[in-house]
């Protein structure tokens, strides 16, 4: 990446960055966001009465299916919003490449959502406080909850670049958010063993290796394998190539 | 400085743009002409790189637009149709964002920013939210943006729509005055503004070029009509009349 390429992409990093802040959408989220962590963590999971400090089964493992909301409604903007408005015109006849502007607005998406992960601190602090907790497993966590939105942003991208209206690409990134993390469920995933014809049992247990969850698990547990890290990074790069494609499909 | 050969553009089974060929010299202004749904603005796309050509070529200064897009795109300034803006954002912010984009940075970035502040007559808005502005500002704020970076090509797609008659006096001189030392192509429905700002136009029917020349050739194309009105109307309905038959 040369010095130009760089230049581009930070400018429509930036563009992108201040719209969120210039949006009241994104300030609901991050309220709602933090009002979900925290409250599954101390009414549900009852992390204060519990002997155990550990962030993975009373913290991080709400994240997923917080996610599976809110990762969309930050993400939808991203491209329907430049379909809808015509912005897009403007942007593919600017001296950049696709890339430049599909990795800047990514960006800025994930540098937004690393603000409202970071606003979570006060539970590993509140841990901190009551007991001796390893802060290994603590920062793997942070690490595979961060990765684990990011792909559920990244898919958003690539499905905004197929529609100009944010409540259709919203919904659909939910449903897919939903299905590749329901896959994963152990529960789930037994159910429909049983319910398919013998000799069909390891395509169910295929497909569901695609789950996010199992990787997610692994890593929210303090088993930090650079093979989850690479699974969570592939499923982004493979969404952000869609959406190249989704963009090039509205112009050919 | 643009050269366009034999471009052509298919939606599906639809052809909405066949084998259009023309160049555009420095100094020349090139009116579109052609009713709703011609193809003039996909041929505008095509030529401003966001529509791939179904076939044929378009270069830019010399630069060929499929093989080095980002190259062939830093000379170009672009009007889309409905002058989309990013609604969030106050008309400087968008113009700085413009510039940058176009690689204008600091001090010259300010200098450009308020030199199409004043070309467009936006210093009454620049700090207000592109939201809130009427259709004549965003108008005149998406057309700064295309000459921010004073570009040697400029498109521009109907520019002049939804102005007042005074706007569009003033933006057609405008025009006229870019024209003196840039390539421009621009495309309207209204006929006098080729004699006020045309030095050629082109007339469009159903994706093809019908007639190529400068005004005064085109309005004593076909006997009997001594206006570019008259003419218009005469070559593309019997255009129609024939694809009817």
């Amino acid at each position: 990446m040369n010095k130009r390429d760089f230049e581009n992409t930070l400018t429509v990093f930036k563009r992108e960055f201040l719209a969120y802040f210039n949006s009241p959408v994104l300030y609901v989220i991050v309220v709602i966001f933090l009002l979900a962590s925290q409250g599954f963590t101390f009414f549900f999971s009852r992390i204060l009465d519990s002997d155990d400090v550990s962030l993975a089964t009373r913290f991080f493992v709400w994240h997923p299916w917080i996610y599976t909301v809110l990762a969309p409604a930050v993400g939808m903007r991203l491209w329907s919003e430049e379909h809808r408005l015509g912005t897009i015109e403007l942007l593919m006849t600017m001296p950049v490449s696709p890339w430049q502007a599909i990795l800047g607005k990514f960006f800025a998406a994930a540098v937004v959502w690393a603000i409202a992960l970071a606003l979570t601190f006060t539970v590993a602090m509140t841990v901190g406080y009551l007991g001796d907790p390893d802060s290994g497993p603590i920062i793997s966590g942070y690490v595979a909850s961060y990765l684990y939105a990011m792909a559920c942003l990244a898919v958003t991208s690539a499905i905004s670049a197929f529609t100009r209206s944010q409540v259709v690409c919203f919904i659909i990134s939910v449903a897919f958010c939903l299905v590749i993390a329901l896959i994963g469920d152990p529960g789930i995933t037994q159910a429909i063993v049983n319910a398919v014809p013998n000799g069909f049992e390891w395509l169910v247990r295929f497909v569901s290796y695609f789950s996010f969850m199992d990787h997610f698990f692994e890593m929210t547990k303090g088993i930090f394998v650079l093979r989850d890290v690479l699974y969570f990074v592939s499923v982004i790069v493979t969404a952000l190539l869609v959406t190249d494609l989704g963009l090039r499909s509205k112009r050919a | 400085m643009i050269q366009v050969k034999n471009l052509r553009k298919e939606f599906g089974t639809k052809v909405a743009v066949e084998d259009v060929s023309f160049r555009v010299e420095k100094g020349e202004v090139l009116g579109f002409l052609g009713p709703n749904g011609a193809g003039k603005s996909t041929t505008m796309r095509m030529v401003t790189g966001y529509f791939r050509p179904t076939s044929g070529s378009v270069s830019l200064g010399g630069i060929d637009m499929l093989e080095e897009p980002e190259k062939a795109k830093q000379l170009l300034g672009y009007l889309p149709e409905n002058a989309p803006l990013y609604s969030d954002m106050t008309v400087v912010s968008f113009l700085g964002f413009c510039a940058e984009m176009r690689g204008i940075y600091g001090a010259a970035k300010i200098k450009a920013i308020d030199r199409v502040l004043d070309m467009c007559f936006l210093e009454k808005v620049r700090n207000q939210s592109v939201d809130t502005l009427s259709k004549g500002y965003r108008h005149r704020t998406c057309f700064a943006q295309s000459i921010i970076h004073d570009p040697e090509v400029l498109i521009l797609d109907e520019p002049t729509d939804g102005l007042d008659p005074n706007q569009k006096h003033e933006v057609r001189g405008m025009i006229k005055r870019m024209g003196q030392n840039k390539a421009i192509i621009f495309s309207t429905h209204i006929l006098e503004e080729v004699d006020a700002a045309c030095s050629r136009a082109m007339i469009i029917d159903r994706g093809k070029v019908v007639a190529d020349g400068t005004p005064e050739q085109l309005k004593k194309l076909v006997p009997g009509c001594n206006s570019l009105d008259e003419v218009f109307r005469s070559i593309t309905r019997s255009e129609t009349a024939k694809k009817a038959e």
